[in-house]
């Protein structure tokens, strides 16, 4: 019933590297739409931009500016090359640190395999 | 399939949630454990002990018939229901029951925003519309209407409101049930009721008058389990001309006294919004050892000691923001009579200008907004608050952890409550093992007549000892707090006994006048068993 953080890493590791590959037509009609979902339920939180008074980005951009400091991963998941299809689902129907997990009534399965391709789509092609 | 509920046999539910499935559509019944999990409060302070209160299943109905429908399969095969608008109430329950094994009425699928009139100032909307969509509707439409919405702007503005949630603008619109004006609620045998003005066959008046005629019953739908409501009614604000916003700072410690009065008097002739109070001299122990030092000396520091401290550094012991909302040339008006009004009465009373703007405000002005101060104040719903929820930090960048929930009791609306529950409360902090900013710790001031002496308990997703050593303190301090008067506003699911216990007059007449009344509406105790600590018969000696 519940995956553990391990399996979430071992996800992470056999999916490998991401989605871009020969794709068929219909997958930028899947990016735009996961693009709109990612701009309706994500951006407020990961989006770019200020955070309250004293905090210099949102509070999930924030969280992964501290996450990722000292490297050249972006803070800002739409700038991400290296997010795999599965991890971003696992995050989003589990939750991590104070973000909660996403119902199926608020982020459809369909949506979220939209969503996380949206964000897959900078990865560099598998070889 | 899921275990049963209490008390429910496996063929019943499994009769019931096949019924679920056709009144709603199959998809819509979520009964696999992956699914249910999704319903876990994600800031609970119980998680993964057996006390987590945990969803046997969620049904998602998306019209106030499949409501209706679900209540009365509900009733008949006596399954309790739980009904959720968002499930964004994060640090008070999220989108879990408090029973657990009840079945999740998830309501988010009711998004329609059903009318917004700017004229009247007011809106008509479906449990599922966050205040994100509503806000979008009105700046799409470019109405001349502003919400008013709490921290988090993905929570209901239905269940916001049911949940006596608060926002930050004149006090009439940030108390969220308050500003409310007729509701639909779908009640425990499945009939539909409407309150005040929408109880007419003609509803044209539905959100103009609250009362209607007879008694107003609506109070009973927040915070309780007499129904599920399907709609409501909201007041909104005009869009004002402008904002300003202006700081008042006082040198003593008790000068707090005083401030108070004069901000309660401004307040309650309705000329400024949600103040908000801090202690400077509180925030300048991260800076100043000998501060800090003073304040840890055995038995305390006395005001003398602090306001010494306070005038050698020149550093205001309290302060107060006030912000305006109205005509231009009548807000900066309001701005001087408070700076000649305090300045007569305090000595030493200090005064910044704020910032100053006129509405609308375009894109770039909105970001520059956000610079100074936080959008809630003008009504723009954001995620920003979650910057104090936990999770990483500079020294634990991995931390995978996060979370809290509150303990949020009322205090009388004076400078005198606020030192005494200061006094109290760190005493009973200490006594708990937790830190309290027990000489500078300022009220909240949503609930526009009283105070809220709020704080945050941390929520451990990985360590059950930080979890029940939150959940020790919230007892024991909650205990303190009943003891001088003070009972909290809002429970975590955990503390809904205490809480309600706590309004005990008379032999807890109240509580017994709603069971009273929940055994005759709800006989078979299916809605929302222990919200409000209001429990069925059959459960009462349960207990949260």
């Amino acid at each position: 019933m519940r995956t553990t953080w391990l399996s979430v890493l071992t996800l992470v590791c056999l999916a490998g590297a991401g989605a871009a590959r020969a794709q068929p037509p219909e997958h930028d009609a899947q990016l735009a739409q996961g693009k709109r979902v990612y701009d309706y339920w994500c951006v407020p939180c990961h989006g770019p931009g200020l955070g309250l008074p004293g905090f210099n980005a949102l509070p999930g951009t924030q969280q992964l500016e501290i996450k990722y400091r000292g490297t050249n991963v972006s803070p800002l998941l739409e700038e991400r090359t290296d997010l795999v299809p599965e991890f971003v689902k696992v995050i989003v129907r589990q939750g991590v640190s104070f973000m909660p997990q996403f119902r199926k009534t608020e982020i459809s399965d369909a949506e979220l395999e939209a969503m996380a391709a949206y964000l897959a789509r900078n990865n560099p092609p598998v070889r | 399939m899921p275990s049963p509920p209490p008390g429910v046999s496996a063929a019943d539910f499994a009769t019931a949630l096949r019924k679920f499935e056709t009144a709603v559509g199959e998809q819509w019944v979520f009964k696999s454990d992956e699914d249910a999990a999704l319903y876990r409060d994600a800031y609970s302070p119980e998680r993964d002990e057996p006390t987590e209160r945990l969803a046997s299943a969620a049904v998602a109905p998306v019209t106030v018939d499949q409501v209706q429908q679900v209540v009365r399969i509900a009733n008949e095969h006596k399954i309790p229901l739980y009904p959720i608008s968002t499930g964004k109430n994060l640090g008070y329950g999220g989108s879990a029951p408090i029973l657990s094994g009840s079945v999740v009425v998830d309501l988010k699928r009711m998004n329609r925003i059903l009318s917004v009139d700017a004229g009247r100032c007011q809106a008509i909307v479906e449990p599922g519309v966050s205040y994100f969509d509503l806000y979008r509707y009105i700046q799409e439409r470019d109405l001349e209407v502003w919400i008013d919405t709490p921290d988090p702007g993905w929570g209901s503005v239905v269940g916001n409101a049911l949940d006596h949630g608060v926002g930050y603008t004149y006090g009439q619109y940030r108390d969220h049930f308050g500003s409310h004006c007729g509701m639909e609620v779908v009640l425990p045998n499945g009939e539909l009721m409407r309150t005040g003005m929408a109880a007419l066959a003609n509803d044209a008046a539905w959100a103009d008058y609250k009362y209607g005629f007879g008694p107003y019953v609506a109070g009973l739908f927040g915070q309780a389990n007499f129904g599920i409501v399907t709609k409501m009614g909201f007041w909104l604000l005009p869009r004002p001309e402008a904002y300003r916003r202006g700081t008042v700072s006082v040198p003593k410690r008790r000068d707090i006294v005083a401030l108070v009065e004069h901000v309660n008097y401004l307040e309650n002739l309705g000329l400024i919004g949600m103040p908000g109070f801090r202690s400077p001299l509180g925030f300048a122990q991260a800076r100043e050892p000998d501060l800090r030092a003073l304040v840890a000396k055995p038995g305390g520091p006395s005001d003398e000691e602090l306001d010494r401290f306070a005038e050698s550094k020149g550093i205001p012991s309290w302060s107060v923001e006030l912000q305006f909302y109205g005509p231009e040339k009548t807000i900066a008006g309001s701005w001087d009579y408070v700076q000649q009004r305090i300045g007569a009465s305090i000595p030493g009373a200090r005064f910044e200008e704020g910032v100053v703007y006129r509405f609308p405000l375009t894109v770039e002005q909105q970001a520059e907004v956000q610079r100074v101060h936080r959008l809630v104040d003008i009504g723009v719903p954001n995620m920003s608050i979650f910057a104090i929820a936990g999770g990483r930090t500079a020294q634990n960048p991995d931390s995978a952890d996060g979370g809290q929930f509150y303990f949020a009791p009322m205090i009388p609306r004076t400078g005198e409550a606020i030192l005494e529950a200061n006094r109290v409360l760190g005493e009973a902090y200490r006594d708990a093992g937790l830190p309290y900013n027990q000489y500078f710790s300022a009220p909240a001031c949503w609930h526009y007549r009283a105070f809220i002496m709020i704080t945050s308990l941390p929520v451990s997703r990985l360590n059950p000892e930080i979890n029940r050593r939150s959940r020790a303190a919230f007892r024991a301090i909650a205990q303190v707090a009943a003891e001088h008067g003070w009972g909290e506003y809002r429970s975590p699911p955990f503390g809904v006994d205490l809480v309600a216990g706590a309004y005990s007059f008379n032999d807890h007449a109240l509580r017994r006048f709603c069971e009273t009344l929940k055994d005759a509406v709800d006989p078979n105790g299916i809605i929302a068993a222990g919200r409000g600590g209001i429990w069925p018969k059959h459960l009462r000696g349960s207990r949260a």
